[in-house]
């Protein structure tokens, strides 16, 4: 119970102490906080918990009072992983609903379809998409939770030097997320001083990749291998890598950090690293850590709710939603210009993700080091020092 | 060196045993009807899949693929009692249409009650791969390959020994004749359905311990195993059986010695090569169209 107080805290107990004060706070108009995500279809992996912690945080803030002695509402579309419907969802949130801020935008493609007619009716909107175009060059209006694929690339090639590793292979997946973090993990590694010297691809659907590894291991004075995939690309380049005997440090992405892919990979996905952020080591963070707090509480409380495994995903949405809630108590209304600068001064907040410190340049506000590199040892993950 | 060529060879032959044994399904089909099931691949699925979830029912290992190869077996002759065999007097074209409409209906089934999730089985044998030459072959693999020479005897004996597969080819050669003989001949379509959907899922089910299974994943595999089989010549066993060795043996040198880009290149390369001068396929029959 106290942990989950100091979960809320971020919004609730300050909501709770003004709605105590003013007993007509529910007459007035409620806060309406627009949605649009990708509850069903291909994405839904994405969009279903998240929707399942907007849900929950909305329903534990106005059961402690609501924000500014106003109640909250939750108004929500599935545009089902479809980037035209969510155009016409946001449209709707904006002209009919005339909500006072947007969460939403599960995959790249809905947010990016959202983005104009946001800029254009000037609301502010936190993404809960991965790539970097959301945020970079910076749009006024859009604020987006999760890290760069160049966070990940970058957070991997840095424990690689720190290993004394500098000449490494290369093996992505031909599909966009693979695709793209071939191209900023060749960027990076450049710029880090990191020989890429061997450079495979394989299609999504392979069901076998020995003969690339192969030529990464034969590929002279090469030291470490890194896979940049998602989906069950990554388990057949992890099970072929353990086939080969291949006794190289091996790295995955950010992309397979969930429990499914090490039930996929099954014993072939002992020792790999990979980058993740600290709430897929929830259980074993050690208490001095400063996001202990936030991703414990936030895994109990989902999983006591929901009785499914926490997710990457759905802190995204829970950061997202405690930065929004921040935001419109700092701006002390709803006013979407004042909400959103409050928004752009937010440093410091230690969420499940990472610790944001936004800014005018940046509207993601994470380092490449909020992703802790992880083992995984006996099957399960563990947090490298 | 060598210890290269072997493992090159080695994935090439893990990748060509599992084309060959999904082309295996395609021909019987084709034998009979001289249609393409392009709903092939999701037997395949049914059969990886559908253990995956009797196997989470609480159904030992065992049973839950005999499970899987029955309400396969059941899918296909319900695949043609309710979708062919009322287009009966279509024409071939159009029951090909009809089988990618049924795979689409098929998939969306599984993706609805069975979830989107990828999922492993274990491996058959205890010893996960063999070391020859330097180079490592899975014992998977050598599964998947002897179970498709089996299929291939068996389908040989069956169409050349059994009435029920003299039957079905009477059927295919020509309808009218076969019904006039006193063959039933939707029966005996009905009766090829069934049974290709049993040798789908049981490829399906041997392969899933190397490539996963997930609802979508007859997708592709259903894909590579026609290429092979029209590279052997679709309908003879024999061909499927060398079109996807060869297929997985070419998909594996491109990508070990010129360059994994352009590893889906160079199949279609040669496939287009085979069709250009030997339409008929590496073991088709060359037999002349009657007029």
């Amino acid at each position: 119970m106290k942990t989950m107080l100091k979960n809320l805290a971020v919004g609730a107990v300050a909501a709770l102490g003004l709605a105590s004060l003013s007993p007509v706070a529910k007459a007035e108009d409620p806060i309406r906080i627009g949605s649009f995500l990708s509850v069903t279809g291909p994405a839904a992996f994405l969009g279903d918990p998240e929707l399942k912690t907007l849900e929950l945080y909305v329903h534990q803030l106005n059961e402690n009072g609501g924000l500014l002695g106003r109640e909250v509402q939750l108004v929500h579309y599935d545009d089902s992983g479809d980037a035209s419907k969510a155009r016409t969802f946001v449209t709707r949130l904006l002209r009919q609903d005339k909500v006072d801020l947007i969460i939403g935008g599960s995959t790249t493609g809905a947010t990016m379809a959202a983005v104009p007619v946001i800029e254009q009716a000037r609301v502010p909107f936190i993404s809960l998409a991965g790539a970097e175009t959301i945020s970079t060059p910076v749009k006024k209006w859009v604020f987006k939770m999760p890290q760069s694929d160049r966070q990940a690339a970058r957070r991997v090639l840095t424990d690689m030097k720190e290993r004394g590793l500098t000449r490494i292979g290369l093996i992505s997946g031909t599909g966009g997320f693979g695709a793209s973090g071939r191209n900023v993990t060749l960027e990076e590694a450049k710029a880090m001083g990191i020989e890429v010297v061997a450079d495979e691809t394989y299609n999504p659907k392979d069901t076998d990749v020995t003969a690339q590894l192969t030529r990464i291991r034969n590929t002279d004075g090469v030291q470490a291998v890194l896979n940049f995939d998602f989906g069950q690309g990554p388990a057949i380049v992890t099970k072929n890598y353990k086939q080969l005997g291949i006794e190289l440090p091996f790295y995955q992405s950010h992309g397979v950090a969930s429990d499914s892919f090490l039930k996929l990979a099954g014993d072939a996905a002992n020792d790999l690293r990979l980058p993740a952020t600290a709430l897929l080591v929830a259980d074993t963070i050690p208490d001095s850590d400063p996001q202990h707090g936030v991703v414990t509480g936030y895994k109990k409380a989902y999983e006591d709710r929901y009785n499914s495994s926490v997710s990457t995903f759905g802190g995204y949405a829970y950061d997202g939603f405690q930065l929004a809630v921040q935001a419109i108590k700092q701006a002390g209304s709803t006013d979407p210009a004042k909400v959103r600068d409050a928004l752009e001064s937010i440093r410091g907040y230690v969420g499940v993700t990472g610790t944001y410190n936004l800014s005018a340049k940046d509207h993601m506000g994470l380092s490449y080091d909020s992703f802790r590199i992880l083992e995984v040892k006996d099957g399960h993950w563990t947090l490298v020092e | 060196m060598f210890s290269e060529f072997f493992q090159f060879t080695f994935s090439g032959i893990t990748l060509g045993a599992i084309y060959a044994l999904v082309a295996l399904g395609f021909t019987l089909i084709y034998n009979a009807s001289h249609v393409i099931n392009f709903a092939q691949g999701e037997f395949l699925m049914i059969g990886g899949m559908g253990t995956v979830v009797l196997v989470g029912a609480g159904l030992p290992l065992p049973a839950a693929m005999v499970g899987a190869l029955v309400l396969a077996t059941v899918a296909g002759i319900l695949l043609h009692r309710l979708a062919i065999a009322p287009a009966r007097d279509a024409d071939v074209v159009t029951l090909i249409i009809i089988t990618i409409g049924a795979s689409i209906f098929l998939r969306g089934l599984a993706q609805f009650f069975w979830g989107k999730e990828y999922h492993a089985l274990p491996r058959f044998s205890a010893t996960e791969s063999l070391s020859i030459g330097g180079a490592t072959l899975l014992t998977q693999s050598l599964w998947i390959l002897g179970i498709a020479v089996v299929l291939v005897v068996a389908l040989a004996v069956f169409f050349s020994r059994s009435k029920l597969g003299k039957a079905i080819l009477a059927t295919s050669m020509n309808k009218d004749a076969a019904r006039l003989a006193g063959i039933k001949t939707q029966v005996i379509l009905g009766v090829a359905f069934g049974i290709s959907a049993l040798l789908g899922a049981a490829a399906g089910l041997i392969v899933t311990p190397i490539t996963f299974t997930a609802y979508d994943v007859g997708i592709m595999l259903g894909l590579k195993g026609f290429v092979a089989a029209a590279i052997g010549g679709l309908g003879s066993s024999t061909g499927a059986v060398v079109g996807g060795l060869l297929l997985g043996l070419s998909e594996a040198y491109t990508a070990g010695y010129i360059s994994s880009d352009y590893k889906d290149a160079v199949p279609f390369v040669i496939i287009l090569a085979i069709l250009f001068f030997l339409p008929n396929g590496l073991f088709g029959s060359r037999a002349a169209e009657r007029v």
